[in-house]
């Protein structure tokens, strides 16, 4: 356990370091002048070159290298050029409604995923399972972008089942403003009670939610289906169903056991997927993530603000691999540390 | 030979007959590619396809004069999508091409080869896959600056990585095999053994590969030019028109829905194509 911690974290150090690196080439190979993007069109010469030595701008390549590894591992990630805020500071506020609106997305992702896979191995001949087959791979064909569009316009603009955009209504924070705890807005609301704002937040959160977990339902549903087919061929499990145990025990003690580790590395694999979906996605529900601002950084080549996001996705990767790799060390005991 | 070849062709075809989803994938795959060829004669607006505006008929809805609509400058929705056919193909071709190239040329050297280009390859290439798809693609297209010539480069750069590692592992399990090793005992060159031997092997991963990505491209541009980073207007891109319906999704409702369901459609014809491939190629499976 304690040897895979530790060979995790050089990896990934090693990791980490190659991508500091590497944002900060591509930062420096930035056709656009970062000083002239810095101080704005109605500047004067000498306010860009202020500007040019308090970025470190004029400084040698290498020594703006070592000075941004310094800057990064001391936690000074510099400031966003668009909102001139401190870009580990929008990170920590951006964070939390983006983990939350993961993490419901990859719950719907699991459990429609599971049951649709295991109906679909089931049943391998029914029509059901057909569509079941056709509607995983439109899972991970459709665009986040359009879906989220459509999604928006049938249960937003002709049903009015659901709010457009946001993560809570905007009168919440006058008639029942958020305790702030943990950070993750949702989250605070239930510990507090306030039962109001987690309804509203509920209400917020279905749509993108679903729009997200779209590509990991595909993922999941086929790769459980395949799994569990493979293992009802098996010979134990033919032995199990000869000796009249019931279909049920079959499917959820004895097959479902070896067939979802493989299901827990798609898993993994397709949450990463979705830490680039929320570009898109919160984008479309405007959501106030790490997600819409990086998509905002990217078009306004906020250099600095693209620098934080790209390490951030980088060790959010990485962490998710871990967990991966920590969950299936746990469950199946052939796998070594 | 020849009826050797003839046997071939019959059992392929008896493969599509045999399966409806590689049928109505293959269907809709030719409607695709008919509509990349022969956009002008077969868009009803040939004029307003390639980009000519026609301000008399701005956002008109789905009518028989205009069966998907018209756009914010009154182009035939249909004529549109019809030219956005060519652009996606072509990024699609493009980009996939490259990255299979260089993935294919490097796995191949650094699994024949083993050793210190081996380490090197794998290690760059790791580097590259741990990031997040397409975050690469896009933090590099937003430095180099949008556009579509931009886009295509920044989804080579993080696609080839993909088509090294695979071809590498499987031309090492391929490289261990008794053929190999006496083809090399009697003098074979390293070349002949790399192209005949390994590549022709791998041949059936590689295509199952290619068909999945051709349909992934596709959406992975598509999202590029979504968020303003891909291809720019006036093009007839698809993904740029969601965007562009995007503002009057609730009024005028047909622009971006039908522009993303082009995409949609062919992603999704695409993958059905590559996932019935695999199944096809995959011997453990075809022997049943």
């Amino acid at each position: 356990m304690i040897r895979l911690l530790w060979k995790r974290l050089t990896s990934a150090s090693l990791v980490l370091l190659a991508a500091s690196f590497f944002t900060f080439i591509l930062a420096r190979i930035v056709p656009s002048d970062p000083a002239l993007a810095y101080v704005g069109p109605k500047s004067t010469a000498a306010d860009e070159v202020r500007i040019r030595t308090m970025l470190g701008l004029d400084q040698p390549i290498p020594v703006q290298y070592f000075k941004y590894l310094k800057d990064v591992i001391s936690g000074n990630w510099g400031y966003s050029l668009s909102t001139k805020q401190p870009v580990l500071h929008e990170i920590a506020n951006r964070l939390p409604p983006t983990i939350e609106l993961i993490a419901v997305a990859v719950g719907f992702a699991i459990i429609f995923g599971l049951i649709f896979g295991m109906l679909a191995a089931r049943f391998p001949h029914s029509v059901g399972a057909a569509l079941i087959r056709v509607l995983s791979i439109a899972g991970i064909s459709v665009p986040a972008f359009w879906l989220g569009l459509l999604l928006q316009l049938l249960f937003v603009g002709r049903l009015g089942w659901f709010p457009a955009t946001g993560e809570f209504d905007l009168d919440i924070k006058f008639t029942n403003p958020i305790h702030h705890i943990t950070g993750f807005p949702l989250f605070d609301a239930a510990i507090t009670g306030n039962w109001v704002a987690v309804t509203s937040g509920l209400q917020h959160i279905v749509l993108p939610a679903l729009t997200l977990a779209a590509y990991s339902f595909g993922l999941i549903a086929r790769m459980s289906r395949a799994n569990l087919l493979e293992v009802f061929s098996q010979d134990y499990i033919k032995v199990a169903r000869a000796y009249g145990v019931s279909e049920r025990v079959v499917l959820f003690k004895l097959a479902l056991k070896n067939a979802i580790p493989p299901v827990i590395t798609v898993t993994g694999l397709s949450t990463a997927y979705l830490i680039t979906g929320t570009f898109f996605v919160e984008q479309v529900y405007n959501w106030p993530g790490i997600g819409g601002f990086a998509a905002n950084a990217l078009i306004s080549v906020d250099y600095p603000a693209i620098m934080g996001i790209t390490l951030l996705g980088a060790a959010g990767y990485l962490t998710i691999n871990f967990i991966v790799d920590l969950i299936l060390t746990k469950i199946d005991p052939r796998i070594e540390a | 030979m020849d009826t050797k070849a003839m046997k071939i062709k019959v059992a392929k075809l008896s493969w599509l007959v045999a399966n409806p989803y590689a049928i109505v994938a293959s269907s809709i795959l030719t409607i695709f590619l008919a509509c990349a060829a022969f956009s002008s004669w077969l868009a009803p607006y040939p004029k307003e396809g390639a980009g000519a505006p026609n301000v008399a008929h701005t956002l008109i809805g789905p009518s028989r004069l205009h069966l998907l609509g018209t756009d914010e400058l009154g182009r035939d929705l249909l004529s549109r999508i019809i030219f956005g056919a060519r652009p996606a193909l072509l990024t699609s071709l493009t980009v996939v091409g490259t990255a299979a190239l260089v993935g294919t040329l490097l796995g191949l050297i650094a699994g024949f080869r083993g050793g210190l280009i081996d380490a090197a390859v794998m290690r760059l290439s790791e580097l590259f896959l741990s990031f997040p798809p397409l975050l690469l693609s896009l933090v590099a297209v937003s430095l180099l600056g949008p556009g579509l010539r931009n886009a295509l480069i920044a989804l080579i750069v993080s696609w080839w990585p993909w088509y090294a590692r695979l071809i590498r592992n499987e031309s090492r399990s391929i490289k261990s095999q008794p053929f190999v090793e006496i083809a090399q005992a009697m003098g074979v060159s390293s070349w002949k053994i790399m192209t005949r031997h390994l590549l022709r092997n791998i041949t059936s991963s590689l295509i199952v590969q290619i068909a999945a990505d051709l349909g992934t491209v596709i959406l992975a541009a598509g999202s590029l030019a979504f968020i303003g980073l891909g291809a720019q207007p006036p093009s007839s891109d698809w993904g740029l028109m969601v965007a562009q319906g995007r503002t009057v999704i609730f009024d005028q409702w047909w622009i971006s829905t039908f522009a993303g369901l082009a995409i949609f459609i062919v992603v999704l014809a695409f993958n059905l194509l590559g996932d019935e491939l695999r199944d096809y190629l995959d011997p453990r499976k075809r022997a049943k």
